[in-house]
């Protein structure tokens, strides 16, 4: 079984430093995501500007999947739009699971992540902190728009 | 090929050929199955008696008259008899067939919910436990009024006995604590405990899915009320777990499940039920299951339990010390005596990651929270690794385990 499909050195490198790591103050939007079989948790919070994505963060403890797919997808969203955003949580969640062809172009950096979806014990690791986003974004819109 | 020799030399030298699971290659290697606190692997003799029951001897229990009924009822109720024997219990209407020890201890638990506890009862559970000795007991708290009370470890993963002593009072309804942790492998002083609760007249449940794989059980000797435990870690089938419980308390208890076999008269507004064991078993059981674990029953009393205990004792000992000396391992849970389990974490990597690197090397182990989530509060980690031995395993598959950890070292360090 090649292991280096898995932990490509990007990978370790994003454990081992991860980026955008910690609580985010003024955040706009803030979910927690738990993976219940690991006992993993990871926080991500937001902040948006208008349709704009300025600033993602996250804190939590998890293995080195779930660490480095945080920490890369801090970076891959900012500057985002919303609508760019969610396209990107659905062009990694495809990849990560298999379930369609994804734009490579699109995904850049975050296709090292293309290994996971052999390893399916670690499908959840790779996809926990992007459901978080995509619950902190919809917890921002719901906040600014109570309607 | 994996090694064919015996295990040690405590164990017959042809053991291993007995699980043909074994010879499975796992990523291109040698499967390293150390992941038995999760299940064990079956031997032939267990793997036959479930197809030979299938092929020979099918049929209902307790109901037909004719030939292969009789057949049938007889393999089901003779297992129940080597189970008692195996257990030491002093009746076999002490034995109640169960789906494993999850479901006797949510009988019981269901049992002390309607009939036994009040509000301002306790119960009192330690930290070590799996939630299946959690979480029937909230229910049984939820619908009573009654409370949980946790009774505290050491740091060394021992079951704090003063602080045991101090939770004991007369609110105190019953004891529920685990024979061996799932987690760490810690044995805690069930004896001991029994001793200290029955002198104030309370009844001790004791979760002994990870004890009787591992340890002679004697429920009389332990003097405990219930006990309970699963044939899948025990060389058996899934399916089929069992409960002890005194006759006096199994009397006092309601039925679990209503349904056929369980009764001795209905009519459409009141029954009343069967004498034990079939009060608590409302329905089909699994036969074939509990029938095969009759041969689980028999390999494990003819290899010897002691002899098996003793064979595992040498390898945690070996895997902890190799272990531990690996810079950044820790060993969590280091109270002796242990049976079969050796927990740990590592600085540099995530237990997730530690058993995905094992993996690739044909080991398999169990990365999480083993179920017990309030034991890996207790030592402040989301998780460890576990590595859980059993009768067929070797010092060679150590030294797999120790070179696999040395690669995650390598990759992360």
């Amino acid at each position: 079984m090649d292991l280096g499909a898995l932990y490509q050195e990007i990978i370790l490198e994003h454990n081992r430093s991860p980026r955008n790591h910690g609580e985010l103050a003024h955040a706009t939007g803030h979910a927690h995501g738990k993976n219940p079989l690991c006992g993993d948790e990871v926080s991500v919070w937001v902040h948006t500007t208008g349709d704009q994505v300025d600033r993602v963060t996250f804190t939590g403890q998890g293995c080195a999947i779930s660490r480095a797919s945080a920490s890369m997808m801090t970076q891959a969203l900012t500057g985002k739009s919303r609508e760019e955003a969610l396209a990107l949580f659905r062009q990694f969640h495809d990849m990560v699971t298999g379930a369609a062809p994804v734009d490579e172009a699109a995904l850049g950096k975050l296709k090292v992540f293309g290994g996971v979806a052999r390893f399916p014990a670690r499908v959840k690791c790779a996809s926990l902190a992007w459901h978080a986003f995509k619950d902190a974004l919809h917890e921002d819109a719901t906040h600014r728009d109570p309607a | 090929m994996p090694p064919a020799l015996a295990p040690s030399a405590l164990l017959p030298a042809t053991l291993r050929e007995d699980f043909p699971i074994l010879a499975t290659m796992a990523r291109g290697k040698p499967l390293v199955y150390l992941d038995n606190a999760a299940t064990s692997q079956k031997p032939r003799q267990v793997i036959d008696a479930l197809s030979r029951y299938y092929e020979a001897e099918n049929a209902n229990i307790h109901r037909g008259v004719h030939y292969l009924s009789e057949r049938a009822t007889l393999l089901y109720d003779e297992t129940r008899e080597a189970a008692r024997r195996f257990i030491n219990a002093a009746s076999s209407r002490e034995v109640i067939f169960t789906r494993g020890t999850t479901e006797a201890i949510n009988l019981v638990a269901q049992g002390f919910g309607s009939a036994v506890l009040r509000p301002g009862d306790r119960i009192l559970v330690s930290t070590l436990e799996h939630h299946s000795n959690i979480v029937p007991w909230q229910l049984a708290c939820a619908r009573s009024g009654a409370e949980m009370v946790e009774i505290p470890i050491h740091d060394d993963g021992s079951l704090d006995m003063e602080a045991f002593d101090r939770l004991l009072d007369a609110r105190v309804k019953l004891v529920a604590v685990t024979w061996v942790s799932n987690a760490l492998g810690t044995i805690t002083p069930v004896a001991e405990l029994v001793r200290r609760a029955h002198a104030l007249q309370v009844p001790v449940l004791l979760d002994g899915a990870q004890a009787a794989p591992h340890i002679a059980v004697d429920v009389q000797a332990v003097g405990c009320d219930f006990f309970a435990c699963s044939g899948h870690k025990m060389l058996g089938p899934t399916g089929v777990g069992l409960l002890y419980g005194t006759e006096q308390w199994l009397d006092r208890l309601p039925p679990y499940q209503g349904g056929g076999d369980m009764i001795e008269t209905v009519t459409i507004a009141k029954s009343t039920w069967a004498p034990l064991p079939s009060k608590f078993e409302a329905g089909t059981p699994d036969i074939a299951a509990v029938v095969a674990f009759r041969a689980a029953l028999d390999y494990l009393t003819r290899t010897g339990v002691a002899a098996i205990a003793a064979h595992e004792h040498e390898l945690v000992a070996l895997a902890t010390e190799r272990l531990a000396a690996i810079p950044g391992v820790r060993i969590i849970g280091t109270a002796s005596p242990k049976a079969g389990v050796v927990s740990f974490t590592m600085d540099c990597a995530h237990p997730h990651d530690i058993g995905t690197i094992l993996d690739s090397e044909g080991v398999a182990i169990r990365t999480g929270h083993h179920c017990a989530q309030p034991l890996m509060q207790r030592f402040a980690v989301p998780s460890t690794a576990r590595a859980s031995f059993y009768l067929y395993n070797t010092p060679d598959e150590v030294d797999a385990l120790v070179r696999g950890v040395e690669k995650v070292r390598q990759l992360f360090a």
